[in-house]
């Protein structure tokens, strides 16, 4: 109950909003390390708001239910995006500081496109859906732009905006169709209103199809792929590193949460087209991953592939797939961190690495990193022991729960070819000899160190306590 | 009856040594240091595992030293390991020829010293952990996870072609246990458990079972190899380091054999059943085509390796004999081939580590400058092909025992087998050790010295241990086989 004016500032979503505007003043009168001030404020900021995300109880949405919702699933899935974003913080303010590029509206645009993810998340309307993702790719679009001087950097911003803009459009046809023939925005009400009919009328299936290739627009699932490997390879590589770790999750709640929850009696509808967008995203992104020299490249269609995968338990659209997504999209998030922490601190002859030869001789110089590198790709491939193993277990134990036989066989298969790639990234760092030694230097700050260090911990020892993450996602609802 | 955690302590004792060496920094003076480590937590290993056999209860059919913990709270996924008759000698196996790896790579591996040794006890640890393993889905987490250091292995430390040879045989492997990944979910699904115990019996209706039966064929055929799946073999054998070799032939082999025994055998009979012809004309197939293919190398390790999948049809066709002599016969034979493809390719690694080619041309008349050599190589030569009064005997006849029990064919085809084997062997070996030295690089080749004495003399000793007291290794294992005949038989009764 909101019997209490300042309680409002106690919603996570509307003090993450204050405090991003007291972020940005914070950072426009600072005269000095305006940047690393910022940052470290940011990072406290969304440290308060994972706070209040976990004390947040249901009454403090009472006034918004319309437009909001809230469940377990909503809160990890928010708890999942703040984290990711606080880790891509702390490990990219090293590398900003690197190249010089020391806006401090950098954090603050993080802050606000976190906001508009967890209002993305939350989302239980379809016009508070469109203006969440709007607010959060803005906030992207920028951010993929912000190295002004560097073409690649503008070329991205600029492709990610102008398709982005596309999808947001065929996102808001779709919606308004969904809106004409429901006739209404509400969730809960478009769900109701269907619950009357046997199966959807021809306006409905249009406004249903296009919403899903907005949605996969933004999950980057094959076919509405392509922005993502250009959109990683132009972008500074930390905000590389924030695309591939934050946007996804909420993405992929949105995604979870739009297919279960007004169209839940629809299952036949949508699942074929997920289904498709599924095994075209493991395929494709096992496949072109092979070719990548780029490790940013190689990282996007991997992305692709780990998407193809959370989207198998989507099809499987029971309670072991929505744990399967938390559990797969948990551990994504953290060999995503884990690894860009890596990258974001490997200098080759005093460039970022880019090209993956480049790490050719890595494990003779760097032994310890190498070693790091490679548990991350072998939990990538989905390698026991280590927690991608798990994820993609989840994933097929929902899968085979619903009987999706053929999708569970080949989502092994692709895991397969992608396993081709990922011991691609060892071989060099191992198998090849390398004739320039003590070119790669890693200087890792110490804050990074300790989210390196974090994220590899739970790499590995996943498998020595595992009740604790799979409880909570076991028990979560959509 | 020990009533500490034995298996466990037997399973993760080369993890604790990894751990210690991982934390002593390499250099020249150091990496003694960290080959000493390794060596003692091996033979630590080793004999504790030797406790697990004296303390073995021969008049217990099922596992013994169980222990059992909750592990995932969502479903039945047990850490649950013990030991019973067939997996006894596997892990015995295991542990036997790890502290000899590391001998066999003392002084032949310079560079890396430190991952080496990591890489092979974090070997032992997945090895011994799979055939210990009560669990299914903790057997395929050591199953798959035995690619890693193994892929390291021949990657690093391997010959010219090792690239290729680690990828063909890490994806290749792969590709086949993912499969068994998707069968071990569906069978946990048809029964909400993952004990391999409890699954010993007939479960699954008839068609579930010829598509789990295939998936754990596709992961166990590629493993042990079955012709025509086995092309893995021949690459990542040439290419791994000797020690590399002697595990690979020695045990992960038996990965396949052993899984064809719990699983096929104890968990789908029926399908078992039906697919035997399949599974007997692949066998054949497989000794008689590799050994001709055998008989065509250049290369010793290549004849070695096309050897083993030879003697591996030896196993399949027992295995999927189900009766008391071909299951025996099999495990014999397994075991037999663990030390005995081991010891040639030690023995192998004996010469390259003086000459540095394996190419059979290249040697010629080594008894003139390696009597003792020459010695130890014949008792392999011999228990390769099968000479009674050595461990491969026994395995062999006692297969070729069983197979007239179920039909003549598969007699006719094996026993042709073993004369192929018994023909390129002993023509290997007369190429190799005997006649006068024409290559004059190998005049002054010195015999082998005290190392390897260390490491040839109780293989061959376990050979011809083996050989006359086959006894020894067959009361344990017998309980527990006909368990599974008889669970077989009842099933197809029905």
């Amino acid at each position: 109950m909101l019997n209490n004016i300042y309680n409002i500032f106690f919603i996570p979503e509307i003090f993450l909003a204050c405090s991003s505007f007291v972020c940005l003043l914070f950072g426009l009168f600072l005269k000095k390390n305006a940047f690393r001030q910022t940052s470290n404020l940011a990072v406290f900021v969304l440290l308060l708001t994972i706070l209040l995300v976990y004390n947040d109880s249901e009454s403090n949405f009472a006034n918004y239910k319309s437009l909001f919702s809230h469940s377990s699933f909503i809160n990890f899935f928010k708890i999942l995006a703040l984290l990711g974003s606080i880790a891509s913080i702390i490990i990219s303010k090293d590398y900003f500081l690197g190249i010089k590029l020391k806006n401090f509206e950098i954090p603050v645009l993080f802050l606000f496109s976190t906001l508009g993810m967890m209002l993305m998340i939350a989302s239980n309307n379809l016009m508070s859906m469109y203006l969440a993702i709007e607010l959060q790719s803005l906030s992207l679009y920028v951010a993929a732009a912000i190295k002004r001087d560097s073409i690649s950097s503008a070329e991205s911003g600029v492709k990610y905006f102008i398709l982005g803009a596309l999808s947001s459009g065929i996102l808001l046809y779709g919606f308004s169709l969904i809106y004409g023939f429901s006739g209404s925005m509400n969730f809960d009400d478009i769900s109701f209103y269907l619950s009357k009919y046997d199966n959807l009328n021809l306006g409905l299936i249009f406004g249903l199809v296009f919403v899903m290739v907005g949605l996969a627009f933004k999950v980057s699932a094959v076919p509405f792929h392509m922005w993502t490997p250009d959109v990683y390879e132009g972008a500074p590589n930390s905000i590389t590193g924030f695309f591939a770790i934050v946007p996804k999750i909420a993405a992929v709640a949105l995604i979870y949460r739009f297919c279960l929850v007004p169209f839940e009696n629809f299952y036949l509808e949508w699942s074929q087209i997920i289904l498709f967008l599924s095994i075209a995203s493991m395929f494709l992104g096992a496949i072109a991953a092979i070719a990548q020299s780029n490790i940013k490249r190689l990282l996007a269609y991997s992305s692709i592939g780990h998407i193809g995968y959370i989207l198998i338990a989507l099809v499987a659209a029971n309670d072991d797939g929505i744990k399967a997504a938390s559990i797969y999209m948990f551990s994504y998030m953290i060999m995503n961190v884990a690894i860009f922490a890596i990258l974001l601190s490997l200098k080759v002859k005093n460039e970022y690495l880019i090209n993956i030869s480049d790490l050719k001789g890595l494990s003779k110089s760097n032994p310890i990193v190498s070693l790091s590198i490679s548990i991350i790709m072998l939990s990538m491939a989905g390698i026991p022991p280590f927690i991608g193993f798990f994820g993609k277990f989840y994933v097929f134990i929902a899968a085979i729960e619903q009987e999706l036989y053929v999708l569970s066989v080949l989502g092994v298969l692709a895991s397969v070819i992608s396993a081709f790639y990922y011991l691609r990234i060892i071989k060099i760092m191992y198998f090849d000899e390398s004739k320039s030694e003590g070119i790669i230097n890693f200087k890792i700050s110490f804050q990074s160190k300790i989210i390196l260090f974090l994220s590899l911990f739970l790499i590995i020892c996943f498998i020595f306590y595992p009740s604790l993450l799979i409880n909570i996602s076991a028990s979560l609802t959509i | 009856m020990i009533d500490w955690p034995l298996v466990s302590v037997i399973i993760f004792l080369p993890l604790i040594g990894a751990l210690i060496i991982l934390f002593i920094k390499e250099d020249e003076l150091t990496s003694i240091n960290i080959k000493w480590a390794a060596l003692l937590t091996t033979l630590g290993t080793f004999i504790l595992s030797l406790i697990l056999w004296l303390q073995f209860d021969y008049s217990n059919p099922s596992y013994q030293y169980e222990e059992k913990f909750r592990w995932f709270d969502d479903f039945n996924f047990f850490y649950h390991v013990g030991v019973d008759g067939i997996s006894l000698f596997m892990i015995l196996l295991s542990t036997f020829l790890t502290p000899l790896c590391i001998l066999a790579s003392w002084n032949n591996i310079k560079k890396r010293v430190k991952e080496y040794m990591l890489s092979f006890l974090f070997l032992e640890t997945v090895m011994i952990g799979m055939f210990a393993s009560i669990d299914i889905l903790l057997f395929y987490i050591f199953f798959e996870a035995v690619l890693i250091p193994m892929y390291l292995i021949i990657g690093i430390w391997g010959g010219n072609r090792r690239i290729y040879a680690s990828f063909k045989f890490f994806l290749y492997t792969l590709l086949g246990s993912v499969l068994m990944l998707i069968a071990i979910i569906v069978m946990y699904r048809n029964t909400s458990s993952m004990s391999i115990e409890f699954l010993q019996g007939n479960y699954f209706s008839y068609n579930t079972q010829l598509f789990l039966w295939l998936a754990f064929f596709a992961s166990f055929a590629v493993k042990i190899p079955m012709w025509p799946f086995h092309t893995w073999l021949p690459d990542a054998h040439v290419e791994a380091p000797t020690a590399g070799s002697v595990i690979l032939a020695g045990v992960l082999l038996k990965m396949g054999g052993y899984g064809f025994i719990r699983f096929s055998l104890g968990m789908l009979p029926e399908a078992t059943e039906f697919f035997i012809p399949l599974i007997m004309t692949l066998s054949i197939v497989a000794i008689v085509y590799t050994s001709l293919v055998a008989l065509a190398q250049t290369d010793i390790k290549k004849l070695i390796a096309y050897s083993s999948v030879a003697h591996m049809g030896i196993v399949t066709i027992g295995i999927f004999l189900v009766n008391q002599q071909g299951l025996e016969g099999a495990m014999m034979q397994m075991i037999s081939h663990g030390l005995v493809s081991a010891a040639l390719f030690l023995c192998v690694g004996v010469i390259y580590d003086r000459m540095h080619t394996r190419e059979i041309e290249f040697y010629g008349g080594l008894v003139q400058r390696m009597p003792l050599y020459a010695t130890v190589f014949m008792i392999f030569m011999l228990g390769s092909v099968g000479l009674p009064g050595t461990s491969g005997f026994i395995g062999e006849f006692l297969v070729i025992v069983g197979a007239f029990k179920v039909s003549s064919y598969v007699v006719i085809g094996a026993a042709f087998g073993i004369i192929l084997s018994a023909i390129y062997m002993l023509y290997l070996y007369k190429r190799i050790i005997f006649g006068t030295i024409t290559n004059n690089k190998l005049a002054d080749i010195l015999d082998i010295n005290t190392r390897e004495k260390i490491i040839l003399i109780p293989l061959a000793i376990s050979v011809i241990l083996l050989g006359i007291f086959p006894n020894l290794f067959l009361d344990p294992m017998r309980l527990s086989l006909e368990l599974i005949i008889t669970n077989y038989e009842i099933a197809n009764a029905k």
